[in-house]
């Protein structure tokens, strides 16, 4: 399956990256090179196989739906570029 | 000063106990090797103040020999994907350049609460994606080992700036983490032991994520004895990581009691791969007698889906990246691309704090993940995955272990296979399937090829059989190949 410069920028954008014009075609060569490559895995016949998600089969706890308050405000916002009174600041998405 | 460089933790923690050295000086040796091999570009952050508080209060501890962790007064180095609290951790990734942690990894806070000293935080592909440590925005490390044709080579990746600190005797032993071969694989460039133990032994809380199901942190030190050690204190079960395992922590240390006399080791025909080379190949082979000489019986054994491991890996670990790393937003913490706009504010944060490779397996990983072709990659490769475990359990059935070369080749210069990201994918050939299916595996180092650059090999064992894997890594390394 060979993708094109559409796909690309669909995927960039779901990705929420931006991809430059001038880096669209190098990346495309790139993926279409990697999917022709897992292309491969057609090949296996995996008819009635379950998939497997995780190679871990103990049973999981539920825990207690208590919050936990251990770190302030102050705390969690510590490593934000921009933070107001304990909140994070992002640019203005209402009018 | 004493050289400390050539003793491993097993005879340091002797030395310790019969009060021949303090842990000050062995952690005053340790930062003067570093500052003199910086140009090896091992460490992202030195943290020596703090390792000279903790050295100081082991020494204390042993003074009054009471209330001693298993690694008491053992300078270490902690790869820069566990968060530490108070201290930056970047995951070799501009985007988290200036990232503070407030909370401490689990793995990192058992090392401490063992008594292991933090030296600094180590060099590493970006976002642990790599394996040439050639990815990291802070730099490429350098193999302390250098062919004779005296080319600067690579250390292997993503556990890179352990590896190399390790082996240039900077640290006792380094923390590192494996999602597709990312501990064994550079261990085998630096001649060093590198252990993945079986999946959720090792809590995954405060590990910068990258595959979540694959993730697993483990030690890359000199000796398999250490690695024991090192092991030993970093598992626990806890509950801050859904997938942490509640079986039994064994004693590590019991691998010298496990006799290998009548186990069989398996030999999988399709890890002799095309393209391996002759004197890996000819190791390999010495290896085999090895176990035969320690009455082991090695047998034929077929993991039939091999050849669609990596395939299956550079589907799985890119989506599972895709939707762990949707968190670098520019907003909570990280690098900010300003904008008035908040979608273009994610779009030029993530495309400026991220690097080509990082960037290349997000994009990969959100295709197959996203509509219209979900089925016919991820789903496709989750169900090739459970074949690739199944072809293991059939084979743990006839054998107890099974042994293969770490890598088709040595450590190689910097710059090459950096123009076709598949060629560099292929380091992982022979370790990314005891990745996916989660089990313990280790690689030992088993002598030099003959241009004096090491080569490693691998051991896999049955989940949580640790112990047996270690035993036969102990063997290799005890016949000096």
């Amino acid at each position: 399956m060979s993708i094109d410069n559409s796909i690309v920028r669909k995927v960039g954008k779901l990705a929420k990256i931006k991809i430059k014009e001038s880096e669209e075609n190098k990346l495309l060569d790139e993926l279409n090179n990697i999917l022709g490559w897992v292309d491969e895995l057609k090949k296996v016949d995996t008819e009635g196989v379950e998939p497997m998600l995780s190679v871990f089969n103990e049973s999981m706890n539920m825990r207690e739906d208590k919050s936990d308050s251990k770190f302030s405000n102050n705390l969690i916002t510590k490593n934000s570029p921009e933070k107001k009174a304990g909140f994070f600041v992002v640019p203005k998405v209402v009018e | 000063m004493t050289d400390f460089s050539a003793i491993d933790i097993t005879e340091a923690k002797k030395l310790l106990s019969q009060k021949q050295i303090t842990a000050t000086e062995l952690t005053e040796f340790f930062i003067k090797q570093i500052e003199e091999k910086k140009e090896l570009n091992c460490f992202i952050t030195n943290t020596f103040d703090i390792a000279l508080k903790m050295a100081k209060e082991s020494d204390e501890k042993i003074q009054k020999g009471s209330d001693l962790g298993i690694l008491e007064g053992i300078p270490i180095g902690m790869k820069d994907l566990f968060c530490t609290d108070g201290v930056k951790t970047t995951a070799g990734s501009k985007m988290l350049e200036n990232f503070v942690p407030f909370y401490e990894s689990t793995v990192s806070q058992n090392l401490w609460k063992n008594g292991a000293i933090m030296l600094g935080k180590t060099n590493m592909d970006e976002f642990a994606m790599g394996s040439a440590n050639t990815t990291s925005f802070f730099g490429n490390v350098l193999n302390p080992i250098r062919s004779d044709d005296q080319k600067d080579l690579v250390p292997g990746g993503s556990s890179g700036g352990s590896a190399a600190a390790v082996a240039s005797g900077q640290c006792f032993a380094a923390t590192g983490s494996d999602t597709g071969g990312s501990i064994r694989q550079p261990a085998s460039f630096c001649g060093l032991v590198g252990f993945k133990p079986t999946y959720g032994r090792c809590s995954r809380f405060g590990m910068v994520a990258f595959a979540s199901s694959l993730d697993q942190a483990g030690p890359i030190t000199k000796t398999v004895s250490d690695a024991a050690l090192m092991l030993q204190s970093m598992c626990s079960y806890d509950d801050k990581d859904s997938t942490s395992s509640k079986k039994l922590i064994p004693n590590f240390s019991d691998y010298k009691k496990f006799d290998l006399k009548g186990k069989k080791i398996g030999l999988p025909n399709e890890y002799i791969i095309e393209g391996l080379n002759e004197e890996i190949k000819k190791k390999f082979d010495q290896c085999i007698n090895i176990f035969k000489d320690c009455g082991a019986e090695l047998i034929d054994i077929t993991l039939p889906h091999t050849n669609y491991a990596l395939p299956t890996y550079y589907i799985i670990a890119p989506a599972e990246a895709s939707a762990n790393l949707a968190r670098y937003d520019g907003v909570r913490y990280g690098l900010r691309e300003n904008s008035e706009n908040l979608d273009d504010l994610y779009q030029t944060t993530r495309a400026s704090g991220f690097g080509d490779e990082v960037k290349r397996r997000l994009i990969i990983g959100t295709y197959v993940l996203s509509a219209g072709y979900y089925d016919a990659y991820y789903l496709k490769a989750l169900k090739v995955r459970q074949l690739i475990s199944n072809d293991f359990k059939n084979a743990f059935e006839k054998c107890d272990l099974i042994l293969t070369p770490t890598t088709p080749n040595v450590a190689f210069p910097i710059g090459e296979k950096q123009n076709d990201p598949l060629e560099m994918y292929l380091n992982d050939v022979l370790t990314v399937p005891a990745s996916l299916a989660g089990l313990p595996a280790i690689s030992v180092s088993a002598g030099n090829n003959n241009n004096n650059l090491p080569i490693g090999m691998q051991i896999i064992g049955r989940p949580f059989e640790e112990i047996s894997v270690l035993a036969a890594g102990s063997a290799i390394e005890l016949s000096k190949v």
